[in-house]
């Protein structure tokens, strides 16, 4: 898969078939999904496969709780965090209502520096967009600053089946692509491979790694900085996304930790720049707000290593020609609505999928979508929602909002204050909502209704508590169940569910009210 | 204090203990405690599973049953369940108004505003920390996420528990935790469910309690389900338990299975 100078071959996007038939291919879990927000199996059959691995949780449990510890300690000595959670909340906030205006003036300032700006209302697209400015500088080969927006898009899928290698520089997107994976983490996107992992990916697909490499990180680390500086040397085109962008000036802004951005952006004679439009921030001032919390929300740093801000062109100082590529793919319908429009805001921390139990527990994949844990799974059903012709239970992302018990952690940490536990139920509801017109028998409708008759109304409801009072004998001795009949089997193959009571609360109750109460 | 009581409709059929606590420990502290026969659940199910059109009768029985409290007749209306008070506070008014209902949403604020979870009721509003109970036994406490998160009742229940005489109390790791619970979703995801849970009994069998609280029967109906499953010899009572035991009237320690033979391990 790989040739002798290490370039990874041109990947052709999997047909279900292949991924690990091969033996060159052992490493990707995941083949190459035609559909980067919507691959494989419904959440609740996807967390089955990936809870078997033993390794994956034990990297993932590990990996999360030291993030959470240094985002808590540099979170907490921030004497004013709750008000620049605000304030960045009231900024996004500001942007949505004041979009389209911010992006006319956006275009207008890039344009005026230089740069050129392309709008693209889908993946289909911008790809198409990145592609013909590759082609027209002969290039075949970018190469890549870790970006969600072209994760989002498939970029280096399409752009290997138009014949030109693009070449990720994160180091833990490089290990990803060598693997020929699937991210796992907004911002850790390796995060499911611990380091003698990487080691044989080094070894096995980088095509220039040290005979004799160790799994030593440093010494991965170096393996991959001389492995990348040839690229960087040679690359005629780069391709980024953008962490901001500023309306009033045009100026965009990518942040990272590894200095790989920085030779993305300014070595390369060509930059293409591929954003979402949710994106935009008003003002230059504003990234004040957002830099402060940014580094400390997702890596647990005070301040970002790399903050590289560009504006245009500027004449014999790094790229001479600049693109940027605006990228819609769904935002807008988010956009439109009133409740889940605020997944807008998000600016790809990563701190919800860090706290998060069920992120911790099936990884990344389980999820399906290039954008996984909390944040995915409010934003990649919404961004899907009127693409491909599925709606309700039989779209798989239909399952991603009831991939959370609702515990909150999320809303707790996101540094823009997004209530994901309550768009996770509002998206419930638009799911639920969605089958109501099918006349298939759905049982989780009829149990919900008769519960509905049941619970509104405390005769009904004390009726059905006597009747339960019945099944006390169910519980024998112990007092316990633990071998129940399908639906509640689910429930008792790894719990006991208790017997109801001899006496309801109610019951119990009336008579304590007849003794006139303990007085 | 004249406070209405809303049972919440788990205890009230499955787990009657919590709610009888609740009435003797606040008829000991000297208030009347008045139990609404019309009252049945709160909606949090239906919500949170997406069928909010089922939702709005249950939160419309609710709702009405607690009215009197807005105008009144009651002081205040004490649920003993972080997730049921959340639901109330968070969920009922956006029901109704989603529904159409505007005078029904007002409503449900007044009576939002009013209702308390039992640990917010004793300590805010009672103002008491040592309610003189007497609970001789090693104890850990799991704070469930809607009452951490969502209502943010903070140290009070450890404020309360700390004050009980002769009580071993002894912390959790990695206690803010979820359980896995999440109402259906330990149906919908029992696989990952289960995964959480493990980990979660892990944690109190680690800490040596023979008992293990909290302020949500549902949490500890599933916590306890997996605890009984491995027999794990840890048993469960709701903090309101644990408040209610006294020398003359102490509450007893709770069925817990135990032993070696036959586990199935909850995974």
């Amino acid at each position: 898969m790989s040739t002798f100078l290490g370039i990874p071959g041109i990947r052709r996007r999997s047909d279900g078939a292949t991924g690990g038939d091969a033996p060159d291919e052992p490493f990707g879990p995941v083949p190459h999904p035609d559909e980067p927000l919507r691959w494989g199996d419904a959440f609740p059959a996807a967390a089955k496969q990936t809870l078997r691995d033993d390794q994956l949780r034990a990297n993932l449990g590990h990996a999360t709780r030291t993030i959470r510890g240094k985002r808590a300690a540099v979170v907490g000595e921030v004497p004013d965090w709750e008000a620049l959670r605000d304030a960045g909340s009231a900024v996004k906030e500001q942007v949505m209502a004041d979009l389209p205006d911010l992006l006319a003036r956006l275009e207008e300032n890039v344009t005026a520096r230089g740069g050129v700006v392309h709008w693209a209302r889908d993946a289909a697209e911008a790809n198409r967009i990145v592609t013909e400015i590759a082609r027209a500088k002969q290039a075949d080969e970018v190469v890549k600053v870790k970006s969600m927006a072209t994760q989002e898009i498939g970029l280096n899928e399409h752009l290997a089946d138009e014949g030109i290698a693009a070449i990720e520089t994160d180091l833990a997107e490089l290990i990803v692509q060598l693997a020929d994976d699937m991210p796992s983490h907004i911002l850790v996107p390796a995060i499911h491979r611990n380091r003698s992992e990487i080691r044989d990916i080094f070894r096995r697909r980088m095509g220039d790694a040290p005979e004799d490499l160790s799994d030593v990180p440093r010494e991965l680390a170096m393996a991959a900085r001389a492995h990348l500086r040839r690229k960087f040397l040679s690359a005629k085109v780069a391709v980024s996304g953008a962490n901001f962008g500023v309306a009033d000036t045009g100026t965009l802004a990518v942040v990272e930790s590894e200095g790989n951005g920085r030779m993305c952006l300014t070595m390369p004679e060509t930059l293409v720049t591929v954003m979402g439009i949710e994106k935009l921030v008003p003002t230059y001032d504003d990234l004040e707000v957002f830099l402060q919390l940014l580094p400390r929300s997702s890596t647990g740093e005070r301040m970002n290593p790399y903050t590289s801000l560009w504006t245009g062109v500027t004449p014999g100082d790094g790229p001479q020609e600049f693109h940027l590529v605006l990228l819609d793919n769904g935002r807008t319908d988010v956009l439109a609505d009133e409740v889940g429009r605020s997944a807008l805001h998000c600016i790809r921390c990563s701190a919800c999928l860090n706290v998060c139990p069920v992120y911790e527990r099936v990884g990344g994949h389980a999820y399906g979508s290039v954008y996984p844990g909390p944040i995915g799974a409010i934003l990649t059903p919404q961004l899907t929602a009127s693409s491909g012709g599925l709606s309700g239970s039989d779209d798989v992302n239909s399952s991603l909002p009831y991939a959370s018990t609702l515990c909150g952690a999320c809303y707790d940490v996101c540094p823009v204050k997004i209530d994901i536990p309550s768009i996770l139920v509002d998206l419930r509801a638009r799911e639920v909502d969605a089958d109501r017109s099918r006349s298939a028998v759905d049982p989780w409708r009829a149990a919900m209704k008769a519960a509905s008759w049941v619970m509104s109304d405390g005769g009904r409801f004390g009726v059905a508590g006597r009747a339960a009072t019945l099944g006390h004998a169910l519980g024998g001795s112990d007092g316990v169940v633990s071998h129940a009949p399908p639906p509640a089997s689910a429930w008792t193959r790894s719990r006991d569910l208790p017997a109801p009571p001899k006496q309801t609360f109610r019951q119990w109750m009336a008579e304590h009210e007849k003794d006139g109460g303990e007085r | 204090m004249r406070i209405a009581l809303a049972a919440t409709c788990i205890a009230d059929t499955l787990f009657p203990g919590a709610p009888r606590a609740t009435v003797r420990l606040l008829e000991r502290l000297g208030h009347d405690v008045v139990y609404p026969r019309s009252q049945a659940c709160c909606g949090q199910m239906h919500i949170n599973t997406g069928y909010v059109d089922e939702a709005v009768p249950v939160v419309r029985n609710h709702v009405q049953t607690f009215a009197p409290v807005a105008d009144g007749e009651w002081d205040a209306v004490v649920i003993p369940s972080g997730s049921c008070t959340g639901s109330v506070r968070h969920q009922q008014a956006m029901v109704c108004r989603r529904a159409g209902l505007d005078d029904l949403a007002a409503t449900a604020d007044a009576v939002a505003a009013k209702t308390y979870e039992l640990s917010e009721l004793l300590v805010d509003v009672l103002g008491v920390t040592d309610v003189g109970a007497w609970f001789p036994h090693r104890v850990t406490y799991h704070p469930t996420c809607h009452s951490l998160r969502m209502l943010g009742v903070g140290e009070r229940p450890l404020r309360l528990l700390r004050a009980v005489e002769d009580i071993d109390l002894v912390e959790l790791p990695e206690a803010e935790s979820c359980c896995g619970f999440g109402g259906t979703f330990a149906l919908k995801n029992a696989d990952t469910s289960a995964a959480m849970l493990a980990d979660k009994t892990a944690n109190v069998r680690g800490t040596g309690a023979e008992v293990l609280t909290a302020g949500d029967m549902s949490c500890l109906m599933h916590i306890g389900g997996g605890l009984s499953r491995e027999r794990a010899g840890v048993g469960t009572l709701h903090l309101a338990e644990i408040l209610a035991s006294t020398r003359s009237e102490p509450t007893a320690l709770p069925r817990a299975r135990s032993g070696a033979d036959s586990v199935e391990v909850a995974r």
